[in-house]
């Protein structure tokens, strides 16, 4: 679904991503790996459009999308969980859902129920502002915002970052159900969330792609997370 | 009691006008992050063209009664709306993200559209009054309240009230607001920012030009100077209101058209100097403003 080919970015003056490679196959969640400053969060906004400075190529179901600006992109069907939620904390739950609405058809709110069921927790706080929402929330808000049009493929920059265990464990469970309906490119420092969701995985280290293959690879060599993750 | 009532009066009035100026300021510079330097010169440029307009057809003596004042209005309106365009698609849009470019090039819009001013209507002050409907005055007590004065605060409360309305409910003002807060991230869900910079310019100069045009039988005049006059006022207010806010805007506008009143009338010398403290004041114990949302 999507493929990333000799991706090279800069931001400025330095040279960011030299030269990562990656396939997200359809149906599946494929895992970003590596240490801080790796470029995994690079990569994925790379693929949304952010940084003008971007060589090689980006296909998403087969069309390329290098050098597209970013609500083109979203519009191809790409949804974006950005690292630190970027919820707008002035509007409430139900502004920043349908903020994000291309089309407020019976489809769409359809698609909103479902979503509204799946984080029940966001119905509760169907009014309250953004800025009031606890950090689990956010994550849950974002999430939902980014799905709420027809979205093929989502995009999710380490969604368990500074939530606590049970937080966690509810994003995770989402994404699990989420899965069965979109593909998911996944950026994750927490490595038992990245093992347990992903099926492929590819290890970034300063900017390039080191490493690939299926998930229980990696859950099974020791020496190469502790190679690449610092991590036994 | 009368004196303050009438102060109270006169500054509500200055700070409605002084609103229409600066909220659009203030959403240019919230959402677009575009420092613009040439809002006042268009805030004069919609004065003289509505000025012209209603001069043109007759003033207050045409046959056409109240409604050249009107006319006068939507031409001022008309002119924002191109100059808006213009300036925003062949300028501004330049410079996006570039905050000395932005003074620069706004700075250079300003010169040329105050030479424009000049070159078309000459560099003297245009002497204009007000329509006949809105002349004279009636008497609270022993407060007198002009009717032009009562206008001005009922029309932009209108457009306040309007505007906080649009800004709530509709999808347009929603993505206005979000894009206030994080305009990246309105574009990765699909929206072209672009676009709604385009229109929130365009909206933005359309009411400064309106600001501008009632602004001339306010003071029974326009004149070339008086869009730099006005600038530094509207950047103090947007400064007090918080970047991006409207209601925050009107609050600051009014909260400065009352001291403007009050030092008018007790030591006018002092008027900016006061202006510039209430801004110091805000900015140090909120120093987004007094609605600006922290980024």
């Amino acid at each position: 679904m999507l493929k990333i080919k000799d991706l090279h970015t800069h931001i400025e003056q330095f040279h960011i991503l030299q030269g990562v490679n990656l396939e997200v196959p359809e149906g599946s969640v494929t895992v970003v790996l590596g240490r801080n400053g790796a470029g995994k969060t690079t990569t994925i906004r790379s693929v949304m459009g952010f940084y003008p400075n971007v060589k090689g190529d980006i296909l998403f179901q087969d069309q390329s999308i290098l050098q597209q600006p970013p609500y083109t992109i979203a519009k191809h069907g790409i949804g974006y969980v950005p690292e630190d939620q970027d919820i707008f904390a002035g509007l409430t739950v139900e502004e920043n859902m349908r903020v994000a609405m291309r089309k407020e058809d019976d489809k769409t709110r359809e698609r909103q129920e479902w979503l509204l069921d799946l984080f029940p927790d966001l119905k509760l706080a169907w009014k309250r502002k953004g800025g009031h929402l606890s950090g689990g929330q956010k994550q849950m808000l974002s999430i939902a915002r980014a799905l709420v049009n027809d979205t093929p493929l989502l995009l999710v920059d380490e969604p368990s970052k500074g939530l606590a265990p049970i937080m966690v464990e509810k994003v995770m469970e989402a994404m699990n159900v989420i899965r069965e309906t979109t593909t998911i490119l996944l950026v994750e420092q927490n490595f038992i969330m990245a093992s347990q969701l992903g099926d492929y995985f590819y290890m970034i280290d300063d900017g390039q792609t080191v490493f690939e293959g299926e998930m229980k690879l990696l859950q099974e060599d020791e020496g190469l997370r502790k190679k690449y993750l610092g991590i036994a | 009691m009368e004196l303050h009532l009438t102060l109270v009066f006169n500054g509500l009035a200055t700070g409605m006008l002084i609103f229409l100026l600066a909220a659009g300021l203030s959403l240019i510079f919230g959402l677009m992050s575009v420092l613009n330097f040439a809002h006042g010169a268009l805030f004069m440029f919609g004065a003289y063209m509505g000025t012209w307009v209603y001069i043109l057809i007759g003033g207050w003596d045409s046959n056409l009664g109240n409604l050249n004042f009107f006319i006068g209005m939507a031409a001022a309106a008309g002119i924002g709306i191109v100059l808006g365009y213009l300036v925003e698609r062949f300028t501004v849009r330049q410079v996006y993200g570039n905050h000395l470019r932005q003074i620069l090039i706004t700075t250079g819009v300003m010169l040329v559209v105050g030479e424009l001013v000049k070159v078309f209507w000459g560099p003297n002050v245009i002497r204009v009054v007000q329509p006949e409907f809105l002349t004279g005055y009636f008497a609270v007590g022993d407060v007198r309240l002009t009717y032009y004065r009562v206008f001005i605060i009922i029309f932009s409360t209108v457009i306040l009230a309007l505007l906080l309305f649009m800004l709530k409910k509709s999808k347009l003002g929603i993505v206005v607001r979000a894009g206030v807060e994080n305009s990246e991230m309105i574009q990765a869900l699909g929206i072209n920012v672009r676009k709604v910079f385009t229109l929130v310019f365009i909206f933005g100069t359309m009411l400064a030009c309106i600001g501008g045009f009632m602004w001339g039988p306010y003071q029974g005049q326009v004149n070339p100077a008086m869009g730099l006059d006005l600038m530094l006022i509207a950047f103090i207010v947007v400064a007090i209101g918080g970047l991006g806010s409207v209601a925050g805007s009107a609050i600051a506008a009014v909260l400065v058209g009352l001291s403007e009143a009050y030092m008018a009338y007790y030591f006018p010398p002092g008027s900016l100097a006061v202006n510039m403290l209430i801004m110091a004041a805000v900015l140090l114990i909120r120093p987004t403003g007094l609605f600006g949302a922290t980024r």
